[in-house]
């Protein structure tokens, strides 16, 4: 069986050629594959936006956490002016006190990290490793903070943070809280999951 | 780029220590030595490990996204072929699969039957060969409930009862696979479990045998000629050939993608195979009170299916149903022992007698007719068609001993051609 | 090549069709067409209208389907979906519990995603919707040539109009299979068929009481047809997609093919020396 009179070039061009074909296919054969672990209709349909009514809400009222967009906890805090007022007076605790960060859309780029500064918009789940934050509005010295303001404390870790979701410096948790897209339908209604105009 | 040549050495030397797999390569592939004269029948044992493979990436990922309840079955099939990207191709290719599953294990069945396969020293592939048959029919089966589809129901529904017909016994075995009276998601779920996890294991333990069976005898070929009788002063068969590259890039590679050409050229453009891949009453719900109008299992099954009917008088004492399942059970059961019967000096087809020729014509129409009968209604006159094809078939195989042995054989070159 | 492998899998696969209903009512075949988007759209409205309050279409979303027939989001919730609870990545269903259907219908109406495929084809429901007719016996009033003693009431027929089953006068079949003429007059010579002897010779056994519908015949078959052409979508959405996702594995299957041919013709050269 000896390989004499193959054309040596011809034959290995070959070989390349049918080489990066069959890569080719292989990698076609994979897209549905590794498509189907995409988010299915079903996934998407429960992931859809909701509307929230917040007519109701008083100030220092939390709505949450409710199963909202993509299934995350939401939490919608009526903030006091009391809670407003504690945003300013400890900035230099926090780890991204002018959230530069991309955890919120554009339009959240605020102290308040919101479209009106009463209500408050968060993803609430800890930056960190994904559990949920608690809400602790008091202005009180706490077995974690004795300097505590009011805001969100994570019983996981202990990350801490503010009443906006801007995350204390020296906690585990890396960035602020997300603050997912909404936009107010009218003064009661709240939309969470897209950004206005988009339908 | 010598260094690296180098550094690869050492460090396949380093496996080889530990683990044979630079022997195992050349075992099997660089110095497994076949025949030259293969011809075109001799790629249908390539393409059904390319179908397995399908068959078990697909089945994995179908997984994922199927519901093994009589409540959530259909809908969850339907949440595949709607909600879920790419769900549909993942589930065409699964189910367009299973029938080319059977259309090559056919084919490669044929081939050994032809060209004398299973003849001495070869009859332990042969009978592994038969098991991985007998596998993929159960494998299939279970396979076929899972849709949860009403004619998933009516043909499980029909099958597990003929377990009834085992005298004695038969009515509390029906009761004992169902796990219930009548089929339920109670038999769904088991049927699940055996079909994605206990068959697949015995198929590819099968697989893995049928083919170390193989190797350690070699390939037959089209002559049926020992190409071991005549080696070169490396002790290699003159007549033979590295299956790797030459076999593999020479021969299996086109022939797979043609294959494929095939089998896309179906699953994108025939998925339901004009209701013979996807049967339409298979498009709504299991229904416990609504039996089809015509129940046909799926195309691979209808000839034994055919010789089920076909059985329709008493005999002995004995009811016709049970002799139904006689002839159904004993007409997969003598395959098995094919290589017992064939009294031939000879392997190949090519070099038996006129009547080993026409033996296995008629019983290749036969076959196929007995595959049609089954997917229509039996009338008076089909039955009796049947019968006779049912006959056909048995007399191929218990007539061999006689007439293998008593045509004129013509001499069998000693090289091959 | 692929034209060689393609042809007689055509043909083969077209020889097996369905040609007569459970009734034995021969089918009138209708070519669906799923490219056709203002079809389709027209045959949900009328599915959406007529249809949903008792057929569901469980298995299938609002919005696939609005992404498939390209109707916007908001034009399919404002027009097309009439619970203002329903959202548009909803599964297409309706409120009729299955214990009052039977009641009222004697049997639940059928989900008819895959009632398409169910019955091998469009062809079907488009015979189906096209063949009710007035039968005082039955406790709906009609009856169905396609699917005899229906439990289903015409819900076309403000659009049809009411037909009745009626015996006709038709030509006389000659010895040579055509129509007979008088040799005189040449005029036809007819006699009086009725029913089943009617469709054999490929007349319809029914007639439409002029003007009892808000439709003519060309119309009222349109809307028929483009209801069945969504149904025919409907049992099947990846459709579409699945023929032109073949197309391109074909092409791409050829073209590899060729490669690897001649590559293992370099190969195949050892064999025969």
């Amino acid at each position: 069986m000896s390989d004499e009179g193959i054309n040596e070039p011809r034959r290995n061009f070959l070989i390349g050629a049918t080489a990066v074909i069959g890569s080719a296919g292989v990698v076609g054969v994979a897209i549905p594959f590794v498509g189907s672990w995409n988010p299915s209709a079903k996934a998407l349909a429960a992931g859809a936006p909701i509307k929230v009514d917040i007519s109701r809400m008083e100030p220092g009222d939390i709505l949450g956490p409710i199963p909202a967009w993509r299934d995350k906890p939401v939490f919608v805090v009526k903030r006091t002016d009391e809670m407003l007022a504690s945003l300013s007076s400890k900035t230099s605790r926090l780890a991204d006190p002018d959230s530069l960060a991309d955890q919120q859309p554009e339009y959240a780029r605020n102290e308040s990290r919101s479209i009106r500064p009463d209500v408050l918009v968060l993803i609430g789940i800890c930056t960190h490793l994904g559990c949920s934050p608690k809400f602790k509005p008091e202005i009180a010295p706490q077995e974690f903070d004795p300097e505590w303001v009011g805001g969100f404390y994570c019983p996981c870790h202990g990350s801490k943070f503010d009443m906006s979701g801007r995350v204390y410096s020296g906690v585990p948790a890396p960035t602020n809280l997300e603050v997912p897209p909404y936009y107010y339908e009218d003064d009661s209604v709240l939309v969470i999951g897209e950004d206005k105009g988009v339908a | 780029m010598a260094k690296l040549e180098q550094q690869f050495k050492d460090i396949m030397r380093w496996v080889d220590d530990r683990l044979p797999v630079t022997e195992t390569y050349e075992k099997h592939m660089s110095k497994y030595y076949a025949p030259k004269n293969f011809n075109l029948w001799y790629i249908f044992g390539v393409l059904s490990f390319v179908v397995l493979v399908n068959q078990l990436l697909t089945g994995i990922w179908l997984t994922m996204s199927y519901t093994p309840t009589g409540d959530g079955a259909f809908k969850s099939i339907e949440y595949i072929m709607r909600d879920v990207e790419y769900g549909w191709l993942l589930r065409y290719m699964h189910s367009t699969g299973a029938s080319a599953f059977f259309v090559v294990v056919y084919l490669h069945m044929f081939r050994g039957l032809m060209y004398g396969s299973y003849q001495k020293p070869r009859e332990l592939i042969w009978v592994f060969g038969m098991l991985i048959y007998l596998a993929l029919m159960a494998e299939g089966f279970f396979g076929y409930l899972l849709p949860w589809g009403n004619m998933s129901y009516w043909g499980a529904q029909v099958i597990v009862s003929l377990a009834g017909a085992i005298p004695v016994v038969g009515d509390s075995l029906a009761v004992w696979v169902r796990g219930d009276f009548n089929m339920s998601g109670i038999t769904l779920n088991r049927f699940f479990a055996l079909h994605v996890v206990a068959v697949p294991i015995v198929l590819l333990v099968l697989v893995v045998l049928h083919i170390l069976a193989l190797h350690e005898v070699g390939s037959n070929n089209p002559d049926g000629v020992d190409i071991k009788k005549h080696l070169d002063e490396d002790g290699k068969p003159l007549d033979g050939i590295p299956f790797h590259p030459y076999y593999t890039i020479g021969h299996d590679v086109p022939a797979i993608i043609m294959f494929l050409i095939v089998f896309s050229a179906v699953m994108f453009f025939f998925p339901d195979g004009g209701g013979y891949l996807l049967e339409h009453p298979n498009f709504e719900p299991a229904d416990p009170l609504k039996t089809p109008n015509l129940i046909a299992p799926v195309w691979y099954y209808t000839p034994y299916y055919s010789m089920l009917r076909a059985a329709t008088f008493p005999l002995f004492g004995m009811t016709a149903k049970f002799w139904g399942l006689v002839v159904m059970a004993g007409a997969i059961a003598i395959l098995f022992v094919v290589p017992w019967l064939d009294k031939s000096p000879v392997k190949s087809m090519r070099y038996k007698g006129l009547p080993s020729k026409m033996f296995l014509t008629v019983f290749v129409i036969c076959f196929f007719i007995l595959g049609y009968l089954g997917t229509v209604h039996p009338t008076p006159m089909r039955t009796i068609i049947a019968q006779i094809c049912t006959a056909i078939y048995f007399a191929y195989f218990l007539l061999m001993p006689w007439y293998t042995s008593v045509e004129k054989t013509k001499p069998v070159p000693d090289r091959v051609t | 090549m692929l034209k060689t492998i393609l042809i007689p899998l055509t043909l083969l696969l077209a020889a097996v069709g369905v040609q007569a209903s459970e009734a034995g009512y021969p089918l009138d075949h209708m070519e669906p067409d799923v490219h056709d988007q203002p079809s389709l759209q027209r045959g949900m409205q009328t599915y959406m209208n007529y249809c949903m309050g008792c057929h569901s279409l469980q298995y299938q979303r609002y919005k696939r389907t609005g992404d498939d027939l390209g109707i916007p989001d908001a034009l399919m919730l404002e027009h097309l979906v009439f619970d203002p609870e329903t959202k548009v990545g909803d599964l297409i269903t309706n409120n009729m519990s299955t214990e009052n259907a039977k009641k009222w219908f004697g049997a639940a109406p059928p989900d008819l995603t895959l009632h398409n495929n169910l019955k091998g084809g469009p062809d079907w429901i488009y015979t189906y919707l096209r063949t009710f007719y007035a039968d005082s016996k039955r406790p709906l009033g009609v009856n169905n040539l396609v699917f005899e003693n229906v439990g289903m009431p015409h819900a076309l027929l403000d659009l049809q109009g009411t037909q009745n089953f009626v015996c006709k006068q038709v030509p006389r079949l000659a010895a040579n299979g055509g129509d007979m003429r008088d040799s005189l007059t040449n005029e036809y010579i007819t006699e009086e068929l009725c029913g089943n002897e009617l469709v054999e010779r490929g007349y319809s056994p029914l007639e439409l009481i002029e003007g009892s519908g808000s439709l003519n015949v060309a119309e009222y078959d349109q809307v028929v047809y483009d209801l069945a052409n969504f149904l025919y979508y409907m049992a099947e959405p990846a459709r579409l997609e699945r023929t032109r996702v073949g197309w391109y594995v074909l092409l791409f299957l050829a073209f590899f093919y060729v490669f690897a041919w001649l590559l293992g013709r370099e190969y195949h050269k050892a064999f025969h020396k």
